[in-house]
């Protein structure tokens, strides 16, 4: 090919490009995402509600898995940053330990976007905002949940998620917060972790209910739905009812939960919504305008309690 | 070689009498529950003549670890190690599950879940005695991707299943002996397993592959097929804690299931007599050694000992039964006694 014709090529290309540009601004725009993993039903979701409005919006988007290592994380992020991307977002598999790679990333000057776990960074302007729940809210909310649930008295058993991860830690600390502001009747008497598994939440509650105080439980707060349904069954192999004998909230509002709320087993869930797809590409779209966000976007959720759930929004159920 | 009559399973047996005891002793002390009062680890409640409590959570729960424990035994008496076990295990539940929402009746769903894993772990074994890669780099790659096909078959779901057939593997209590159904399928399976090895010339083969391969090859012994044998018979028992663990939650959880479990039970096996070094094994040793794990994490609930903390007092505990039962210091013990 001769240098004119290269040239020529090029020239079109460029044309071309840019026509595309103008026809839809989102259409142009490359987006590269981390994410930690596919360890559990919420992340799942959170990857095809993603992936999903990516799609729908005609944004180019390259898509990593971690596979739970932070240097996988570190590794795509690096790439990304090589191939240029307008906007880089991804969910860190921890807090620690991003310093360096998003300060590469800022030279480059490419925003970057936290979802739905935060870091933790002395130069807060590496990033440019953290979407995603807010752990400590979701803890309050169920406290609050609990005390309409059981008139305000009851003795808990707490079921808490995996040790020193953030959502364990920021449900427990704005459950208690709210039991020591609010509701002085509400007392937690065990606590223990199972892990967020099914399973585990299952074991460790039968291991309550086995316990010197295990006569007394009259309430069950679990960190996410999964150890509650665990729990559920534990209950009902002790002889009793679930739902009356122990009154029960967790955290998240998976389908599974929506069926136990429905058969009168589980009296709330607090909603963390996986689903950020639209709101991260809202949030992108806003950045490539110019327009200034906030440091700190709190997803929208809401609390789920028994007397809403009706077989249609069960139908409903995305994840 | 030692002699056969050494009883092997009596080092975790007494790492398990020790529990018991610390935890009858705390039960004891004043305010607390007393030696079986409601409340107490010895405490059994009898409901609709089945007994539980404790010590039975012990027996339901630690027969995941005694089948995973028997299936790696084999395996690592001829010098090998299997890290895919917990993946199997979330194979075989998601197996077992899809099949079973999806209409079909009970055999299939727990045939075609047994035959999953016996194909997982045959694979396992043509890596390692086929193309020759090290076990610990073979079962290494299905334990990564074994995760990733289970969640593929469920579609990244727990499938939550209803059918009474699968879930009395996990829950049943026969009326003939009201123990949990899980335990029981343990027993059988040492026992049938020990009748093969010890009452034909497998076990001989298994001990003879794993002591000196050259030799053993030399002799006639065909190690290559025993060996993949032995990573095949790990896959089946890994299929049947996975229907365990599945059947006892009543949904295959395809994150979750069997994760971590394979270190227990390569701990479980070694603290039961059968040294990683290969040669000599003890399927006894083993599942006891699985019920010793059991007996810890049910302690540790037991004793109020938060998640965060637990894993050092039972790394304790496990150094003091590893060193018990290790040779050199039962040598060095022997030698300041004489003294």
């Amino acid at each position: 090919m001769s240098r004119v014709h290269r040239s020529a090529a090029l020239a079109a290309i460029v044309l071309i490009a840019g026509g595309c540009g103008s026809r839809a601004r989102s259409g142009g725009l490359v987006v590269g995402f981390s994410q930690v993993g596919a360890e559990s039903g919420w992340r799942t979701a959170n990857t095809r509600s993603i992936k999903g409005e990516a799609d729908r919006r005609g944004v180019t988007l390259k898509f990593s898995d971690a596979q739970g290592d932070q240097e996988n994380q570190i590794r795509a992020i690096r790439s990304f940053i090589q191939q240029k991307v307008d906007v880089i977002a991804f969910s860190p598999k921890t807090e620690d330990g991003w310093q360096a790679v998003l300060e590469e990333a800022k030279q480059a000057h490419i925003p970057v976007i936290l979802t739905d776990r935060a870091v933790n960074v002395q130069d807060t302007s590496l990033y440019v905002t953290f979407i995603g729940s807010d752990f400590v809210e979701e803890g309050r909310r169920a406290a609050a949940c609990l005390a309409r649930a059981t008139g305000g008295k009851a003795r808990i058993a707490e079921l808490q998620g995996t040790p020193g991860s953030a959502p364990a830690l920021d449900r427990k600390k704005g459950f208690e917060a709210a039991l020591a502001a609010e509701f002085p009747g509400l007392t937690i008497i065990k606590s223990q972790s199972g892990n967020f598994e099914r399973a585990r939440g299952k074991e460790v509650f039968e291991a309550f209910l086995r316990s010197p105080e295990g006569a007394s439980i009259t309430a069950l707060y679990a960190h996410n739905d999964d150890m509650a349904l665990g729990a559920i069954q534990a209950i009902e192999a002790a002889g009793k009812k679930p739902g009356t004998d122990i009154v029960i909230v967790s955290v998240d509002g998976v389908h599974d939960a929506f069926q136990a709320m429905l058969d009168g087993k589980l009296a709330c869930s607090v909603e963390c919504n996986p689903l950020l797809g639209p709101q991260l590409f809202d949030l992108i779209e806003r950045l490539k305008r110019g327009e200034p966000v906030p440091k700190r976007i709190i997803t929208k959720e809401g609390v789920y309690e028994r007397s809403q759930v009706t077989r249609e929004t069960l139908a409903a159920r995305q994840y | 070689m030692t002699p056969r009559f050494r009883p092997r399973a009596a080092w975790p047996a007494l790492g398990i009498a020790a529990l018991i005891v610390f935890n009858a002793a705390s039960d004891l002390r004043t305010g607390g529950p007393g030696l079986i009062g409601p409340g107490a680890f010895l405490h059994l409640a009898i409901r609709d003549g089945i007994p539980s409590g404790p010590l039975i959570d012990v027996l339901n729960y630690g027969a995941t670890f005694m089948i995973l424990a028997i299936g790696m035994t084999p395996v690592v008496a001829t010098r090998g190690i299997d890290l895919s076990v917990g993946s199997i295990m979330a194979i075989a539940a998601a197996v077992a599950a899809v099949l079973s929402v999806g209409g079909q009746p009970p055999p299939v769903s727990i045939a075609a879940a047994l035959g999953a894993a016996v194909v997982c772990g045959l694979w396992n074994g043509a890596m390692v005695s086929g193309i020759g890669l090290q076990p610990f780099v073979a079962t290494l790659v299905l334990m990564v991707a074994g995760r990733g096909i289970a969640q593929l078959i469920t579609d990244s779901q727990i499938i939550t299943f209803h059918d009474p057939a699968l879930e009395y593997i996990g829950l049943g209590r026969p009326r003939w002996l009201p123990l949990p159904f899980p335990f029981l399928i343990a027993v059988g399976l040492v026992g049938v397993t020990a009748l093969l090895v010890r009452k034909t010339a497998l076990g001989l083969l298994l001990e003879a592959v794993g002591g000196n391969p050259p030799a053993a090859q030399l002799a006639g012994v065909r190690s290559r097929r025993i060996i993949a044998l032995t990573y095949g018979f790990s896959g089946l028992c890994a299929g049947i804690a996975g229907l365990i663990a599945a059947a006892n939650i009543k949904a295959a959880d395809p994150f979750n299931a069997g994760r971590n479990l394979e270190l227990a039970a390569i701990f479980a096996v070694v603290v039961g007599g059968t040294p990683l070094t290969g040669g000599r094994m003890s399927l006894a040793g083993a599942a006891v050694g699985g019920l010793l794990m059991q007996t810890l994490t049910t302690t540790m609930y037991a004793r109020n000992v938060g998640a965060d903390t637990a894993p050092l007092p039972e790394a304790l505990v496990i150094l003091v039964v590893a060193l018990v039962g290790a040779p050199r210091a039962a040598a060095w013990a022997r030698q300041r006694w004489a003294r």
